[in-house]
């Protein structure tokens, strides 16, 4: 236990001694704590009110009022809820589905490594993005675990083949044959000395897979594929093309700048974070 | 020759193994497609519902009421002859027919955006390597990071609300002016130029970033190897050194990237040219999807898929050709 919270301590020292990593961390818990503190704290009102339309930021609509009356904020706050949420799914799930193949594919070797890496080449050779719409239309998405389970099925070829690589030349490394030589059983090696190795690797493509889904989501979201919430960003983005005549009409520019500017936030906090989380994690790249 | 025909070999597994999984993703669709149409048609011509619902069949090239391998056998009959069915809401159009006319627009776009954004990305990548500090390295280092963070749909948003709703200098849809007659004349190139600017620049802007950190990433690695070091030892002058040496040998791992570069691009396709109305592949796809027209949808995914295999197949053999060393292994 003392081990563990040792190098929890020694994490976020490392954090926060790079500049980029510390600005990531700042931005992600602003983000988590709008989505769980924030919407529980603001309540959300999807009344029409037409006379209260495009209104500007004032104390009662501090990012004013949208195409018919329904404040800004609230909104974007009880969408990153939904935002977040579904980013997280996604990166677990394709995450869960990469480890399993790559790691199989690697430990197994042999046909079932080339069966493997073929399948996961399939995967990684058709466009990720359309073939994740016709599969949110097959599916006929409605919720939050159908959508994070689609944008998975596209994004875990990726995970996969690094993961496999990973282990390949682990496998290889001398301190496992060494242990290998030992007799140490096989789950020992995997969980005590292979595992702990791909950390950082796998922290890295979590927020990699985080930062895609989300944003490939609000793709989907403009094209009509996934439209579960209004309050999403994406389907504000596409709500606000669609309804505020946004080109010719500057009364509508602060819900069609919102989220776009909250989605470039995020993903800039995942930036800037994953390069602090590699140098965090991994200890070879501190030093030097 | 044997890694040639190894690399034709994968290219062509990947080929079929592309087609079966597009054609279980076409089963998938909800409910029976062609149903409401034989319907429509047995009551229009006055003929059997059986009779109405095999011509409707035939046309689309996709009979769901057969068993399982029967579609595929004639799903992959039907793509030997060149036969992808036709579109459901148009049933004139066949869709080999609407590809051959999107086709070669997006393949436009997306390589002069590629040339642009890779010969971009390599002169910054390698300027970045070189100077470690300064205003240009911290300009370049702004400009990726901005760009990475916002999705390149976005950014063809804005480009189209700025320079096509606000400024009028760019049209809202098409790929040539109706006033032009196609050919080899110079209205038509300059109006296919004027047509294509905004997406190019979309994929140019997005696409350079990622180009610039491989390249910077690909150069650091040279410049630590040994033959850099024992060229300086020589005392060959560095701009030699960095455009003989460095560049030469960091460009190399980039043309892998290049066909992953380009399958991304396509990808992304939908969006963009949707967004512009730039009609290509992208664009047809989104109409496609906007109007249920699965069975034109599945033609343009196969189209693009094998584009992208395509892509992949001659980035291995230029790598090889670049660099030896591949083929023994």
């Amino acid at each position: 236990m003392t081990r563990l919270l040792h190098s929890f301590k020694d994490f976020f020292k490392v954090i926060f001694r790079n500049r980029q990593a510390t600005i990531g961390l700042f931005i992600l818990t602003f983000f988590v704590l709008l989505a769980t503190v924030g919407a529980a704290l603001t309540p959300l009102d999807m009344t029409v009110d037409y006379a209260n339309r495009f209104q500007m930021p004032s104390w009662k609509h501090p990012l004013g009022t949208d195409y018919v009356g329904r404040d800004i904020l609230a909104q974007v706050i009880h969408g990153s809820r939904d935002v977040i949420t579904l980013g997280v799914v996604c990166a677990v799930m394709a995450l869960g589905i990469g480890v399993i193949i790559g790691s199989v594919s690697a430990f197994v070797g042999g046909f079932t490594d080339t069966l493997l890496s073929f399948f996961t080449n399939i995967f990684l050779t058709i466009p990720a993005f359309p073939l994740m719409l016709i599969l949110a239309v097959a599916f006929n998405v409605q919720n939050i675990w159908a959508a994070g389970f689609i944008l998975a099925i596209v994004s875990w070829g990726g995970v996969a083949r690094v993961v496999r690589g990973q282990i390949l030349s682990l496998k290889h490394a001398e301190y496992i044959i060494a242990c290998r030589i030992m007799g140490l059983k096989y789950w020992y090696i995997i969980f005590k000395e292979i595992l702990p190795n791909m950390v950082s690797l796998l922290a890295v493509q979590f927020i990699g897979l985080f930062q895609n889904g989300i944003a490939s989501s609000m793709g989907l979201m403009m094209l009509g594929v996934l439209t579960y919430r209004p309050t999403n960003w994406g389907v504000m983005l596409s709500l606000a093309l669609q309804n505020t005549g946004i080109a010719y009409n500057p009364k509508g520019l602060i819900y069609f700048v919102t989220p776009i500017v909250c989605l470039a936030l995020l993903q800039l906090g995942c930036i800037f974070f994953s390069s602090g989380i590699d140098q965090a994690l991994n200890p070879r790249l501190r030093t030097e | 020759m044997n890694y040639f025909l190894r690399k034709l070999g994968t290219s062509l597994l990947n080929l079929i193994a592309v087609v079966v999984t597009i054609f279980i993703v076409l089963r998938m669709m909800p409910g029976d497609i062609i149903e409401p149409m034989a319907r429509e048609e047995a009551s229009r011509l006055g003929i059997t519902y059986e009779e109405a619902y095999e011509r409707v069949a035939d046309r689309y090239n996709y009979n769901p009421q057969e068993p399982i391998y029967q579609q595929l056998v004639r799903y992959v009959k039907g793509l030997l002859r060149g036969d992808l069915g036709t579109s459901m809401l148009n049933p004139k159009n066949t869709v080999v027919s609407i590809l051959s006319v999107a086709l070669p627009w997006t393949i436009f776009v997306v390589s002069i955006s590629l040339i642009i954004s890779f010969i971009l990305g390599m002169q910054l990548g390698a300027l970045m390597a070189i100077r470690k500090r300064g205003i240009i390295n911290n300009s370049i280092t702004f400009y990726v990071t901005i760009v990475s963070a916002i999705p390149s749909y976005i950014i063809a948003i804005i480009l189209s609300i700025i320079f096509v709703y606000q400024l009028r200098l760019f049209p809202k849809s098409g790929v040539y002016s109706i006033d032009v007659t196609p050919g080899f004349n110079m209205p038509f190139i300059l109006s296919v130029l004027h047509y294509s600017v905004l997406p190019i620049t979309t994929y140019v802007i997005t696409s350079t970033g990622g180009w610039i950190l491989n390249m910077k990433g690909s150069s650091v690695h040279v410049l630590g190897s040994d033959y850099v070091f024992a060229a300086q030892a020589r005392g060959i002058p560095e701009k030699i050194i960095m455009r003989r040496y460095m560049k030469k040998n960091a460009m190399i791992p980039m043309i892998t990237i290049l066909a992953m570069a380009f399958g991304g691009m396509i990808g992304g396709a939908p969006l963009i040219e949707g967004q512009f109305q730039y009609l290509g592949m992208g664009a047809y796809l989104a109409k496609a999807l906007g109007e249920r027209d699965f069975i034109l949808y599945q033609g343009l995914l196969l189209c693009i898929s094998i584009s992208v295999i395509l892509a992949n197949l001659v980035a291995d053999l230029l790598y090889s050709k670049l660099d030896p060393r591949i083929r023994l292994e």
